[in-house]
């Protein structure tokens, strides 16, 4: 007879040890609900590295993650915080791709930035499948908290609408009521194209043609050159990174604005402005949710990420920072790195920091906060490097971006 | 005003000016790329990182030495000319008996090795190249305003195609190349030394490519990216006008430029697959390009 059988059949035995098992599981799982799952919190940093909005985010807002990771303390809940990336090349196939294996088998709990709106739709989608935390702050697309919003997903830095209300009101104050648009032939620029003219029009102004261009086009002379004849008496330029850039040193070299018509970067950051120089750049309205000459804290935070990476960052990349920040500590608030906990603390707690400033978030996950309203500085007037922007006005976050309960979001009673 | 198609005559006058443009690009790398494969038997994929190195080199050069555009416009290809002929004696001529796969594996990387370095050190959005203060300012034609620095554009490389076309099909070095194509065996018997012949002209076709993007630095921003979106484009041009065929390469480019901006007119969101489309029915009713022969 062995031990075993003997145990079994000694029936004391058998209910101390039933009892014992029972105890250490119901251990285990109040120890995992308390704290994080498989022992580390793992961000995924998804955006494009090697393509036309390498600068806009790229390495830079892997860089200020990291930061945000070491301000955290680099643990939370006793638990490793990593930080992963990958480069999406702009194509939401391949980005949805790398979606699903950090889901699915490189236990990843979060994925941020998302640079390129038709990309950060298809991975907004598939985390809320997966029901899994997204942090948007590379793509502009209002529809990541509007039709297509997720109890889980959540949007950062700027959106299409906050741009249209703060470059497109601040040029249509200054009588530029004609609009034609060169917009980029992908989701964000129908979404940046379409609430700038929603918001030229209810100006009184009039939008008279619009021509839509390949992502990444180098050539823009063709498309000026019917801007030039419409009539329009502001160019409306709905597209990014180095689109824009070529766009505005062609418009240059066509005359464009020395024919009286005005340029409107609708989306254009300190780094493309960098890229361009101030020469070309110079006088140009932008709205931007980050400028680092704006304040000493503003100040510190950019020559932290200076000394790392050797540039100042823009939206992009202190939004991904604040993004990160925040999310920490939601796990932290939650005890847990469980999505649906996590997600109502990322509703509910306010977002205080060096980007935010003071922020909200809405039912609907859009983040809100106050935007800047920059012009670009003139070659003799910038006095150290980096020094870019004049802060021509702070648009408070309830305008700049679409109240919640009109943002056609199903999520929002 | 007059109409045509429905387009206003001025705008349909300026789109065609504009094509012109883009096609004097196109003629020029078409050019190299023709020249590169019809001597060697070589893909050169990595055409389109070495215009990005001409367009570099010229910003490097601007920086930090001082020298602004006209010299650039000489001493770049010569610099990056001789890259190639270093690459092609280090590496290529070790190529040229294989399968042709390995050539175009061998440039191909050497192409993502190069953009590489580039975005490393300058990033994805480019450095900033001035128009040369000469060429600044524009024309006004009456239908359209033209930029000095276009019109250049058109002349340089007009003039840089001809002499090229009638350097290779009329002096005797030209006719060395050729014969060394056809039959390099019999052309090294009578005395000619074959593997420096093919280094000049790997030396040549790279230069060709650096001068475009010396010429292309002022208009579109210098990028590590800036040869990848137009390479494709070339390589296509190069297909229609026939695979290694000269003249054929510069009369496509031109052509196909233009009808590229037309289409940008009447369809502009067709306006890069157009080149792709007459490629795919080129293919089929004469597969050896316009120009190339059976």
């Amino acid at each position: 007879m062995s031990a075993t059988q003997y145990l079994w059949e000694d029936n004391d035995m058998r209910g101390t040890i039933l009892a014992s098992a029972a105890a250490l599981l119901a251990s285990t799982s109040m120890a995992l609900a308390a704290s994080v799952s498989d022992g580390k919190v793992k961000i995924g940093i998804l955006n494009d590295q090697s393509g036309v909005y390498a600068d806009f985010g790229g390495k830079g807002s892997v860089e200020a993650a990291k930061m945000a990771v070491e301000d955290f303390g680099g643990k939370v809940l006793d638990s490793a915080i990593e930080i992963v990336d990958a480069d999406h090349q702009n194509k939401p196939d391949i980005a949805s791709n790398i979606a699903r294996q950090w889901f699915d088998t490189n236990q990843v709990d979060a994925i941020m930035e998302l640079t390129t709106s038709s990309v950060a739709l298809a991975v907004q989608a598939i985390a809320k499948e997966k029901k899994k935390i997204d942090i948007v702050t590379g793509a502009a697309t209002t529809e990541l908290t509007g039709k297509q919003c997720s109890p889980y997903g959540f949007h950062w830095a700027y959106d299409t609408h906050a741009l249209a209300v703060g470059t497109g009101g601040a040029l249509v104050k200054q009588g530029g009521k004609k609009w034609f648009f060169l917009t980029a032939d992908y989701a964000f620029g129908y979404s940046l194209e379409g609430q700038t003219s929603e918001f030229v029009k209810a100006n009184g102004g009039e939008v008279v043609g619009a021509v839509r261009h390949p992502l990444s086009n180098s050539d823009y002379s063709s498309f000026l050159l019917q801007a030039q004849s419409s009539g329009a008496n502001v160019v409306g330029l709905a597209n990014a990174g180095a689109d824009t850039q070529n766009a505005i040193k062609q418009a240059a070299e066509f005359g464009i604005t020395q024919s009286g018509q005005r340029l409107a970067a609708l989306l254009f950051t300190l780094a493309e402005v960098n890229g361009l120089g101030l020469e070309a750049a110079q006088g140009l309205t932008l709205t931007e949710g980050f400028y680092w000459d704006r304040d000493d804290e503003s100040r510190k935070f950019g020559e932290r990420y200076m000394k790392r990476t050797g540039k100042m960052p823009n939206m992009i990349q202190a939004g991904t920072y604040s993004a990160v920040l925040q999310y920490l500590k939601a796990i932290q608030k939650a005890g847990t790195d469980e999505t649906e906990a996590v997600a109502k603390q990322l509703h509910e707690m306010p977002v205080e920091d060096v980007f935010a400033g003071k922020g909200t978030v809405g039912p609907n996950g859009r983040m809100i906060k106050d935007m800047y309203l920059l012009e670009v500085k003139k070659p003799s007037e910038s006095k150290k490097p980096w020094d870019y922007f004049k802060v021509l006005a702070t648009i408070p976050g309830k305008e700049a971006y679409i109240d919640p309960a009109k943002s056609g979001c199903p999520l929002v009673k | 005003m007059t109409m045509v198609f429905g387009v206003p005559l001025p705008a349909l006058l300026g789109q065609l000016l504009i094509g012109l443009i883009n096609g004097s690009f196109y003629a020029l790398l078409s050019l190299g790329l023709a020249i590169i494969f019809g001597l060697l038997r070589m893909i050169n994929f990595a055409h389109g990182a070495q215009y990005m190195l001409g367009a570099f080199t010229a910003y490097l050069l601007l920086h930090f030495a001082g020298i602004g555009y006209w010299p650039a416009l000489i001493l770049t290809p010569i610099i990056v000319g001789v890259f190639g002929a270093v690459i092609e004696r280090l590496f290529l001529q070790r190529l040229y008996g294989l399968d042709p796969l390995y050539g175009l594996l061998f440039t191909f990387g050497l192409a993502l090795m190069l953009e590489g370095i580039f975005r490393y050190y300058y990033g994805a959005s480019g450095q900033p190249y001035a128009t040369p203060p000469s060429l600044a300012g524009g024309t006004n034609l009456g239908f359209m305003f033209l930029p000095n620095y276009r019109g250049w554009v058109v002349v340089a490389s007009l003039v840089v195609c001809i002499g090229t076309w009638l350097l290779i099909e009329k002096t005797k070095l030209g006719a060395y190349l050729r014969a060394a194509t056809e039959n390099s065996t019999l052309v090294q018997a009578f005395g000619v030394n074959v593997p420096i012949l093919l280094t000049l002209t790997y030396g040549l076709g790279v230069a060709l490519a650096a001068f475009a993007g010396v010429l292309a630095a002022p208009i579109y921003q210098v990028s590590p990216l800036m040869g990848s979106n137009i390479i494709i484009v070339v390589f296509a041009v190069v297909v229609v006008g026939g695979m290694g065929s000269i003249l054929g390469a510069i009369v496509t480019g031109y052509v196909l430029g233009i009808t590229e901006g037309l289409t940008k007119v009447f369809y502009p969101e067709a306006s890069n697959t157009v080149i792709f489309v007459i490629m795919a029915i080129v293919l089929l009713v004469r597969p050896a390009g316009l120009f190339g022969r059976e």
